[in-house]
């Protein structure tokens, strides 16, 4: 019977179809979709009036309560910042109770009486009251903004007194960053600082939330999120003038972790030391994986000051003096590598089939590209007469290099050296770290516009022209020659320390791409010709008395061009017009266990100068020959805390 | 069913001219007069907020008394130009739209700076009319797609700025549009039961961690008592406050004394529910109900399917904005910024929503009386 009738009416929808639309049926349709929504939003306008009546009757006394007498703040407890060590425990930073001042708004009835009231009492000063109001705009009025820092004993004295009269104004013992160690190893560590605007924009506003330092650079900035932990919070119960009368509920905060450098601070302490009076830099590698001994630039700062914001003026000194005492050298320092480049290219000239290590040049002191009259000098008057490859790295005959350089090419050059990580940066875990430059035909087109010449090919040989390298480049590059192509990526981070149950994370080496060369044997010659720098060549007098085998290569960089002729005259210069001093070295030949560069600005000669404090520093490190005593700067110098006498305001 | 075309009393003759209905006219004045006399005390009794308000709420209407004129046929002749459009307008501002607050949804046309998205909040109901207008209803297939299709694209692109809340006006727009169309139940049914089955194996086996733990904050914003949770927290403690009767005008504590965050804009049902408790709640949302079924009535007495769907999806808008924004601000529903509409402090969709009655007001206004 159905299955009749809907055969039935089948013909009839047919036609409808047809003909076209039927505006009643459809009217009808919409009336009663229409009708179903009206229902449901009756339904949904009556579930948010039972919401109200939910809060307003149900709930009505708790919230009365929250609203009027008591109220439920929240306050943020920032984490303990991790402390820092050298590898061997000594203490490099750590963390010391302070006071300062601060006012939460919402209690505050008249903040310009009250910051008057102050101004009688302690001293304030303008900057310290405009960083204050610009906080307190931008912060909700429940959280406390900080006035003052770093209250003297004499001043909490004074506040206390009356402080009960001051609603809304808060004594709050907090902890700052101190460096015990004071200047000592202050570019790898780096500091901390007041969290700045552009900071404050980029940061978890939930995660800040209480703190107000960060790291700035070193050690402190690239491992922030290490040492600084997790902010907790507590829910507190206040009364209606805003103290807080009891905590309801805790959710504690996570404590930094504590690190522990890769850096031997006596170690740290010889070099430094031993670069006293140039600027400079010295950079020791552990060429089995790439954890950095010492990382030194020379001059040093304090970074004490600059944890609670260093004043104007010293800022100033420090940023304008043409010393650049901020200026971290070994990462951000790029000088031309000058001769220490020698041992890289002759590796390189091996492996593209240029030359073997029996092939000879005749030296006569110049060299002459053919068709132009242009003498490339050697820096030896008269020349090495004939030498082969461990001849020309052991004296460091600068026209066997010009002549390889030509016969390599500026690309192919380019394109070995890189694997030695030239030109980029080494990926070292500190902040900043430059590149240098590693010149090619397509670099000097894009930098300057210019073609590339065939004496660029030559200075580029011997490590001048465009050619640029960090300090720490050419420990890098050393510690993989003296593995012979095998890298480890430079890092100061020793370890990870979980501050309650100590227990230690031990990190890793991490490799990097090795250098291939085409035949393992190729490493000998190189390797021997830096042997024979040490032992009779240009460095033959830091060999004296060795009590293990050096392998290094001097390097004198120029800082100006002479003129055709002219002959360089260390006496007749002035200090800033003298050469560079650079040496690399590893150490011992047999199993290396260090790997070090350095560069002593306007040092003159790398063999006189550079040479002789690399060997300070291989004594100390592998006969464990310390100088000074433990006491003497590896110590806590517990009676010199780094606070008040060095900000008495604590002011920026 | 039985149903009277000839509602048009002789009082209201001088309306009739100019294209307004009485009842919606009322219950519109209502509601905005009420805003700004809660806006007074929500915005610190200060008189150039409330007349800044004013100002914006007296060009709404002009638009409404404006668009009221324009007979419906232009409406649906422009229809896919609009929405054409305002796609081609959302697209330039993904390309060269100016960032805001982190969202990318402002075009710099060198004078004024406008939201494309706010086109496509009447753009996408009016495409949606214009589609089916001419399809045979209930839709097939093809069409269904087609539908879902034109509100799809403009709902990922407003998503993608990232925009929710305005994504969810338009995507509840044209779901509305394909409901009155007369999407069948067994489709609806099935879609939900398939979305519903989906959700937790998404959440089990494509989402991160960290994805999840977005998603369960913005469900529930006071595990996050720091940042998002603190403004529904002030929000409810402001609301409870206000009791039965309410702490009176001018007189709560959580919105005077700043602790109400946003209390003069996307907060400001809490201030009023502080100063007017249960009662004017209850006002508020009779009122706002009494504006959408009037909307519903006038969508109802269409001439055509164009204007029918238009007038529907255009009423959904509005219901839309009211239910989570009061939601939201209750605590009911997650945070979305969606204003209250006619109560909020502020412009841009203020003006958009009055377009939207005039629109309406134009379909039913039109229409030629048929006799039986």
């Amino acid at each position: 019977m159905n299955l009749l009738l809907h055969r039935a009416k089948a013909p009839v929808d047919e036609l409808k179809i047809r003909v076209g639309k039927d505006n009643a049926a459809e009217s009808e349709l919409f009336f009663r979709r229409a009708l179903f929504i009206l229902l449901a939003i009756f339904l949904a306008l009556l579930a948010v009036a039972g919401r109200l009546a939910y809060l307003q009757v149900l709930n009505h006394d708790r919230f009365t309560t929250l609203a009027d007498s008591n109220r439920i703040r929240l306050q943020p407890l920032p984490p303990t910042r991790g402390f820092i060590f050298d590898r061997n425990g000594v203490l490099l930073a750590d963390n010391l109770a302070s006071y300062h001042l601060e006012i939460t708004r919402e209690q505050v009835k008249n903040l310009d009486q009250t910051l008057a009231e102050l101004r009688e009492r302690i001293t304030l000063t303008d900057a310290d009251l405009e960083r204050f109001r610009r906080l307190v705009r931008r912060g909700p009025p429940y959280n406390g903004v900080p006035l003052r820092f770093q209250l003297t004993d004499e001043e909490i004295a004074k506040l206390a007194i009356d402080l009960y009269r001051l609603p809304g104004v808060d004594i709050k013992a907090d902890l700052t960053r101190r460096y015990p160690l004071g200047t000592r190893a202050a570019h790898v560590i780096g500091y901390v600082g007041r969290i700045d605007e552009n900071e404050l924009r980029r940061l978890d506003p939930g995660q800040y939330s209480g703190s107000t330092h960060i790291g700035k650079t070193g050690v402190e900035q690239s491992y922030e999120d290490v040492l600084r932990g997790r902010t907790g919070w507590q829910q507190v119960e206040t009364n209606a003038e805003g103290r807080p009368l009891r905590v309801l509920s805790r959710t504690p905060p996570t404590p930094g972790q504590n690190i522990y450098l890769s850096i031997d601070i006596r170690l740290q302490a010889v070099a430094e030391k031993a670069l006293e009076g140039y600027n400079g830099a010295m950079v020791a590698i552990d060429p089995r994986n790439g954890e950095v001994l010492a990382l030194a630039s020379q001059p040093l700062y304090d970074p004490n000051p600059f944890v609670n914001g260093i004043d104007f003026a010293s800022y100033q000194k420090l940023n304008t003096s043409k010393d650049k005492p901020l200026l971290n050298r070994a990462l951000r320092g790029m000088y031309p590598p000058g001769s220490t480049i020698k041992p890289l290219m002759a590796l390189a000239g091996l492996d593209y089939g240029v030359v073997n290590r029996y092939s000879g040049v005749f030296c006569p002191g110049f060299y002459r590209l053919p068709g132009v009259d242009h003498k490339f000098r050697d820096w030896k008057r008269g020349g090495h007469g004939s030498v082969d490859m461990d001849r020309a790295i052991a004296q460091s005959c600068d026209v066997y290099f010009y002549d390889l350089a030509l016969n390599i090419g500026i690309d192919r050059t380019h394109d070995f050296l890189d694997q030695f990580s030239m030109g980029r940066p080494t990926g070292i875990d500190l902040p900043g770290e430059k590149g240098g430059v590693l010149p090619s035909q397509a670099w000097k087109r894009k930098s300057y516009k210019q073609n590339w010449f065939a004496g660029d090919t030559l200075s580029a040989g011997i490590g001048q022209g465009y050619f640029l390298a960090t300090p720490l480049q050419l420990a890098h590059a050393v510690a993989t020659l003296s593995q012979r192509g095998i890298r480890f990526l430079p890092r100061v981070l020793y370890a990870t320390e979980h501050p309650g149950t100590r227990e230690k994370t031990i990190e890793p080496p991490r490799s990097a791409p090795p250098v291939v060369v085409k035949n393992p044997r190729y490493w000998d010659p190189v390797i021997n010709g830096m042997i024979h720098v040490v032992e009779g060549g240009t460095a033959h007098r830091i060999g004296i008395g060795a009590k293990y085998r050096i392998a290094g290569k001097t390097g004198t960089a120029q800082v100006f061009t002479l003129g055709q002729g002219e002959k360089y005259n260390a006496k007749n210069l002035a200090k800033h017009l003298l050469d560079h001093a650079l040496f690399i070295a590893f150490a011992p030949i047999e199993e290396p266990r260090i790997a070090v560069a350095v560069i002593a600005e306007h040092g003159g000669g790398g063999s006189s100068t550079a040479a002789p404090l690399a060997r300070k520093l291989m004594d100390a490190w592998l006969l464990n020959k310390y100088e000074e005593s433990p006491a003497d700067g590896t110590d806590l110098p517990v009676d010199s805390p780094p606070t008040p006498e060095l900000s008495p305001h604590g002011a920026e | 069913m039985e149903r009277n075309d000839m509602d048009q009393p002789d009082d209201s003759r001088f309306l009739n001219l100019i294209h307004l209905d009485l009842p919606l006219l009322v219950g519109l004045l209502a509601v905005s007069g009420l805003g700004l006399v809660v806006l007074y005390s929500a915005g610190q009794q200060r008189l150039d907020l409330v007349i800044g308000q004013a100002i914006r709420l007296g060009l709404g209407f002009t638009v409404m008394l404006t668009l009221a004129q324009l007979p419906p046929r232009y409406f649906r002749f422009w229809s896919p130009w609009i929405y054409l459009a305002g796609i081609l307008l959302l697209l330039a501002v993904m390309v060269v739209g100016d960032i805001s607050k982190g969202a990318q949804r402002w075009l710099d046309l060198g004078i004024v700076r406008f939201q494309p998205s706010e086109i496509m909040k009447l753009a996408a109901p009016m495409m949606m009319a214009w589609f089916f207008a001419e399809k045979l209803l209930p839709p097939r297939w093809p069409h269904l797609l087609g539908g879902a299709l034109i509100t799809a694209i403009p709902f990922v692109l407003i998503a993608e700025q990232p925009d929710l809340g305005t994504a969810l006006v338009v995507g509840c727009a044209g779901g509305s549009a394909l409901f009155l169309a007369g999407l069948s139940w067994w489709l609806m049914g099935g879609l939900a039961v398939t979305l519903g089955a989906a959700i937790p194996l998404f959440w089990t086996f494509v989402m991160h961690d960290y994805q999840r733990q977005r998603v369960l904050t913005f469900l529930d914003p006071e595990s996050d008592p720091l940042g998002a949770g603190y403004h529904i927290i002030q929000s409810k403690i402001a609301i409870g406050s206000g009791g039965i009767y309410g702490k009176g005008w001018l007189n709560g504590t959580q919105s005077h004394l700043d602790f109400l965050p946003e209390g003069s804009t996307d907060f400001i049902f809490a201030a009023f529910s502080e100063e007017f408790g249960l009662v004017g709640g209850c006002l508020l949302l009779t009122l706002y109900f009494f504006i959408i079924a009037r909307s519903l009535y006038m969508a109802a007495y269409a001439p055509d399917t164009y204007g029918r769907l238009l007038a529907g999806s255009l009423t959904l808008i509005f219901f839309i904005y009211a239910f989570v924004n009061s939601g939201m601000v209750s605590g009911l529903l997650p945070v979305v910024g969606l204003p209250l509409p006619l109560f909020s402090y502020g412009g841009t969709s203020l003006v958009t929503i009055m377009a939207g009655f005039g629109i309406l007001m134009s379909i039913y206004s039109h229409r030629r009386p048929r006799s039986r």
